[in-house]
């Protein structure tokens, strides 16, 4: 059998790279630390030395303001050195590969790649080339994963809702291109989440979503029913090519997220996004600013994650 | 094998020492998770006006490129303002002073302390940093090759023994 890329010879983190394949332990380790991590996160100095000394370099060949801000602040807060790469306007549009761009800065002396790639599996290909000592994390790869916000959304769900043996988790709008929604499917169900929904249009909802351990609907209505997690998805109007809406107002309609719609999940569901929202497409303001709303705790408890992930591959798991 | 002190014991002959020691800015803080236990004990029997500080010096180890993160990284709770306090830092066995020179370090990112004493239940020899203890239950004799460990039992009981060092 063939080992699993993200663990050692010992089971232990050495890269993360998808959500997907990852048990359960790890899975819980990983909430865990991030949970004494958020104490950190609390205090006046929120700095810890673990990583004096490490370089981590922020490889972005695809734009993101807050998941490469959260990144860095982690990175930071555990003291490591951080370097920003805005590749999308460098090395690459001179016809660098990918591999080339990480071999020079693997000469830079590099610990911890953090890579976003517009291509899904590009961080597999540069964890496979790297040497030993040096570790990947998935900022977001094509469709594929967005395996640290997929914790982080564990890691809000269970902050406000305890156990995850009794939820029932809905995720509502553009799944199929949601690399987000993916990552959080495998997660809720590798935690044991009994009852996970995916809510969108049939043109948004990817073929094979039911082999996923999730359950299909089409209208709020049957979907949000007795929700204790609402899920929003951005609307990716830049990913969205050919006749999948007639419209964003249309799409508005029947899967924006209003508070009369929110009535119909339980009275104290939260709502969590992932960002950026699309106000008035997806989400209403009264529901994003609203009082089932976390979407702003979500931001917090991401850098703590990261700082969990972190410590973790660069620490041998 | 000596027979060893009994811990519930030597958490008394502890709280009796420390008594003089307490002042109007006096706090405490245990290291999980033996140290904690030992201070949740003296804590109870000194009244200490601020409550129970607990720290877990997980991310601050000089091992972590060796060994990585610890297991189970404990969250610290530190529930005052560490600023200008007499503190009592209260572990259960001073062994090589590592694990107290990463404490104060913690402690240090909370503020400054007035003062710092150290308070551990058992010390026994191995130093490999200039730190020692001004109050120590007991000082104790370890076979080579073993560890000196404080255990719970379930009725919350503390007990000393000897266990073969990994």
């Amino acid at each position: 059998m063939q080992r699993n890329p993200q663990l050692n010879e010992h089971g232990e983190l050495q890269h993360l790279l998808s959500i997907e394949g990852l048990p359960r332990e790890i899975l819980l380790k990983i909430l865990d630390t991030a949970e004494s991590f958020a104490g950190v996160t609390e205090r006046d100095i929120k700095k810890v030395p673990l990583l004096r000394g490490k370089s981590v370099f922020n490889l972005f060949f695809e734009g993101s303001t807050r998941t490469r801000t959260t990144f860095e602040i982690a990175a930071k807060r555990l003291s490591a050195d951080v370097i920003n790469l805005n590749v999308a306007v460098s090395s690459t549009s001179k016809g660098e590969s990918l591999l080339d761009t990480v071999a020079n800065l693997s000469a830079m002396q590099a610990d911890i790649f953090v890579v976003r790639h517009g291509s899904s599996g590009a961080p597999y290909l540069v964890a496979r080339h790297v040497k030993p000592h040096e570790h990947v994390i998935n900022a977001g790869d094509g469709r594929h994963a967005h395996p640290t916000q997929g914790l982080l959304d564990l890691y809000t769900i269970r902050h406000y809702k305890k156990d995850f043996g009794a939820l029932t988790v809905a995720i509502v709008g553009d799944v199929l291109h949601s690399r987000v929604a993916r990552s959080l499917i495998h997660g809720l169900t590798t935690l044991g989440v009994p009852e996970v929904r995916v809510i969108g249009p049939q043109t948004l909802i990817p073929a094979g979503a039911a082999a996923l351990g999730v359950r299909v609907c089409h209208s709020m209505r049957e979907g949000l029913k007795g929700a204790d997690v609402v899920v929003m998805l951005r609307l990716q109007n830049e990913r969205m090519s050919g006749a999948l809406l007639p419209s964003a107002q249309e799409f508005n309609k029947h899967y924006g997220m209003t508070a009369e719609k929110l009535a119909l999940a339980k009275a104290d569901a939260i709502v969590m996004h992932p960002g950026p929202m699309n106000r008035g497409v997806e989400i209403d303001s009264a529901v994003a600013d609203g009082p089932h709303s976390v979407i702003l705790p979500q931001v917090t408890f991401g850098i703590a994650v990261r700082m969990a992930v972190m410590s973790m591959v660069a620490g041998g798991g | 094998m000596a027979s060893l002190p009994d811990a519930e014991q030597l958490c008394e002959r502890l709280a009796r020492e420390l008594a003089a020691r307490v002042g109007p800015s006096c706090a405490m803080i245990g290291i999980h998770t033996g140290g904690a236990w030992v201070a949740e004990r003296l804590h109870a029997a000194l009244g200490l006006k601020e409550p129970l500080g607990l720290l877990d010096i997980a991310f601050y180890r000089d091992d972590y490129t060796k060994q990585g993160l610890a297991k189970d990284p404990k969250r610290s709770k530190i529930p005052f303002a560490v600023e200008g306090k007499d503190l009592l830092l209260v572990d259960d066995v001073l062994h090589t002073g590592r694990t107290v020179r990463a404490a104060i370090n913690e402690l240090f990112d909370y503020g400054r302390p007035a003062s710092i004493v150290l308070v551990v239940l058992a010390e026994r020899d191995g130093r490999q940093l200039p730190i020692c203890a001004q109050h120590a239950g007991a000082r104790i004799e370890v076979p080579a090759g073993m560890r000196l460990r404080l255990k719970r039992d379930d009725q919350g009981r503390l007990r000393l023994e000897f266990v073969h060092a990994a």
